[in-house]
């Protein structure tokens, strides 16, 4: 691909804080630090309760994945009764089932509906209030009381190596010393991550493609990975952090012997091997970028229903619009944030109208942003391979099926 | 309280459930009316103050010859005018006789037909008159109808998205029970407001608030072909509330093609 077609902001990779654009983001909270030993332990499954016990005494809300509206959702969780205990699920392009395993393991699934995005990133968050004063003039009130987050440390407790990917993604972007974003490092820098370690794919899974999984090995505060073997079923863990070794020295465990390091092994060979789906990355922000005028945009916008499913489920989607309203009197008005979709109409309106007015061009705007221009903007790919804009598109659109097809056409160009 | 601006409320082929709607404010009632004078509103006083009026809230559809020069009079009356309702801004559900043949559908209904003056079609407010807002909806949001007549008296745009329930659906943490489930919805190409009630419930979308702003009809009729829906069913799916709105008209026409004569 001739790099002088594409269309690049050649400063502003200079300009990034974080010049080598490869690893994660340095962050405050990442406490990441592999190099102390006690880490690793095996904890039973009967003793996973202890876990809980020690994360709700340190004060964090236990956040998990659940069964309810017959998905696999997270939710806020008392303990390990509500784990999804011997659940899983099946999932294809534009379909999702519910199913009981032969099993009683409690991560015995892949991704859900929707990520751990809500609880970083709220769907609509008041930013702040106003009053109109006697002389005419306003007083905007910014304090915690009148514009209200939920500050309650929350524990992600089953984060997938795809998701905690999506949650560094997401980190480029809030907390970019250049402009952080308050609300979303407040939630970050509270957040306790408990990862468990895919032991099996959907077949809508390519994390092995953007290479953020089926395993994490860094950024997480502790990580499980699930083994049921026999009668035996235990979670090797390994801690991330410091916090991550007490809360592991706080539960019942044994010492991780080579065979137990070996069975999560195992796991993780088990997830790759099932791997449903794959991207071929090579040269792929160049040749998306290149593609402006494909002719699969416009087959695309035939079937895509720009209903914004994807971007809404996607978890590292971070669009948003702002709402300033008012009341009755007029003399009380707020300004809220709400998740927004570029495949609105409104999200590309300017004086005049909006630029992106086919579906198809919409569709292009989200691709290319995702694999190619986020490059540009945040040194790395905004795709964690998760498959949810497979799964929840409503029509089933599989992004994986249609690089291909824009890859085959830019070569016969 | 004459200085303050006066609303009026009008029905026309309607039910009443989007009028009533503003009763139903209940705790900000007290708020609408310190803000308003509410000059015309049957359903709450036989007190009528004559027009003009500042703001007239305008419900039903156009189905007689005495409505459609009706129409024309609140109109004049009416320095702001928004036509609220899913019978105000498509034509409602008794636009389905338009698909039909009225003449005989009087003869069936009616001993005396020739005693009956109605029209040959169903059609919302904006057909007849100039209309400043569309509020969609069957019935209306209470909350959609606070935010425009605030916005009404603020001079400002109201906070009314045309985007798809599917992003009030993620906004609330609903799976989709499209994919999840296989249940037909209309949530896709059906503009938000409502907060999608119906898929919290585990229920479809019917569509009440019509067509949102650029609907692919044609695309999610292909899929609910595939989930194994016969045509008769996914015509019905769109020839509900909002039966005549252009989109979904159209989406219903194509799926009747070849049976009907």
């Amino acid at each position: 691909m001739a790099a002088g077609r594409r269309r690049v902001f050649p400063t502003l990779r200079a300009r990034l804080p974080w010049p080598d654009c490869t690893g994660p983001i340095p962050l405050a909270m990442d406490r990441t630090d592999m190099t102390q030993t006690g880490s690793t332990g095996v904890i039973d499954r009967d003793a996973l309760q202890a876990l809980f016990d020690a994360v709700i005494a340190r004060g964090y809300v236990p956040v998990g994945p659940t069964v309810r509206d017959g998905a696999l959702v997270l939710d806020e969780l008392t303990g390990v009764a509500d784990l999804p205990a011997g659940w899983t699920e099946d999932q294809e392009a534009g379909t999702y089932r519910l199913r009981r395993r032969d099993d009683a393991a409690l991560f015995g699934f892949t991704t859900g509906p929707q990520a751990w995005k809500p609880y970083l990133f709220p769907p609509k968050t008041k930013l702040w209030a106003a009053e109109a004063t006697r002389d005419g003039g306003w007083a905007i009130h910014n304090t915690p009381d009148d514009a209200p987050d939920d500050t309650r440390p929350f524990a992600f407790i089953g984060v997938r190596p795809c998701d905690l990917h999506a949650i560094q993604v997401q980190d480029r972007v809030f907390l970019d010393p250049r402009h952080p974003d308050p609300l979303y490092a407040g939630r970050r820098e509270r957040a306790l991550v408990i990862v468990v370690q895919c032991g099996q794919a959907a077949a809508t899974c390519f994390c092995a493609s953007m290479d953020t999984g089926p395993r994490a090995e860094s950024g997480y505060d502790l990580a499980l990975t699930e083994v049921l073997e026999g009668d035996a079923h235990t979670f090797v863990a390994d801690a991330g952090s410091a916090v991550g070794r007490s809360l592991l020295a706080e539960v019942p465990h044994d010492e991780a012997g080579a065979d137990h390091l070996a069975a999560a092994a195992a796991c993780t060979q088990r997830a790759r091997d099932q791997m449903g789906r794959r991207i071929d990355t090579a040269g792929l922000p160049d040749l998306l970028s290149a593609a402006y005028d494909s002719d699969r945009w416009d087959a695309l916008g035939r079937r895509c229903l720009a209903c914004g499913n994807c971007t809404m489920v996607c978890p590292t989607c971070f669009c948003s619009r702002v709402e300033d309203v008012t009341d009755l009197t007029g003399d009380h008005a707020e300004r809220w944030r709400a998740w927004d979709s570029c495949y609105t109409l409104d999200f590309s309106y300017i004086h005049g109208g909006s630029v992106r007015r086919t579906i198809g061009a919409r569709y292009r705007h989200w691709l290319v942003h995702k694999l190619s221009t986020w490059h540009d903007q945040f040194g790395t790919s905004g795709c964690v391979g998760c498959g949810r804009c497979i799964t929840w598109c409503p029509v089933g659109i599989d992004l994986t099926a249609e690089v291909p097809l824009i890859r085959d056409r830019g070569s016969k160009a | 309280m004459t200085d303050k601006p006066t609303l009026a409320v009008w029905k026309f082929a309607s039910c009443d459930g989007c009028q009533l709607t503003l009763l139903d404010c209940e705790d900000e009632l007290r708020a609408v009316t310190e803000a308003v004078t509410i000059a015309s509103f049957p359903e709450a006083s036989r007190a009528v103050l004559d027009g003009p009026y500042d703001l007239s809230l305008v419900e039903g559809s156009i189905t007689t010859p005495a409505d459609r020069a009706r129409i024309q009079a609140v109109r004049q009356q009416s320095r702001t005018l928004v036509a609220i309702g899913a019978c105000a801004t498509a034509g409602g559900i008794q636009a389905l006789r338009n698909f039909a043949d009225v003449q005989a559908l009087l003869e069936t209904v009616y001993a005396r037909p020739e005693d009956i003056s109605t029209l040959a079609t169903s059609t919302p407010i904006a057909d007849h008159v100039t209309v400043d807002f569309e509020l969609r909806g069957c019935p209306i949001s209470k909350t959609q109808l606070l935010e425009v007549i605030t916005a009404v008296l603020a001079g400002r745009k109201p906070n009314v998205w045309p985007s798809s329930v599917c992003l009030e659906c993620k906004a609330r943490g609903t799976p989709c029970i499209m994919v999840a489930h296989g249940t037909p919805c209309l949530g896709p190409v059906t503009q938000a407001g409502c907060g999608a009630i119906c898929p919290a419930y585990g229920r479809g979308c019917y569509g009440c608030y019509g067509p949102m702003e650029t609907p692919n009809t044609a695309a999610l009729v292909d899929w609910l072909r595939g989930l194994g829906m016969a045509e008769a069913a996914i015509q019905r799916l769109f020839r509900t509330y909002n039966a005549a709105a252009p989109d979904f008209r159209q989406a219903g026409d194509r799926l009747g093609e070849g049976r009907h004569g």
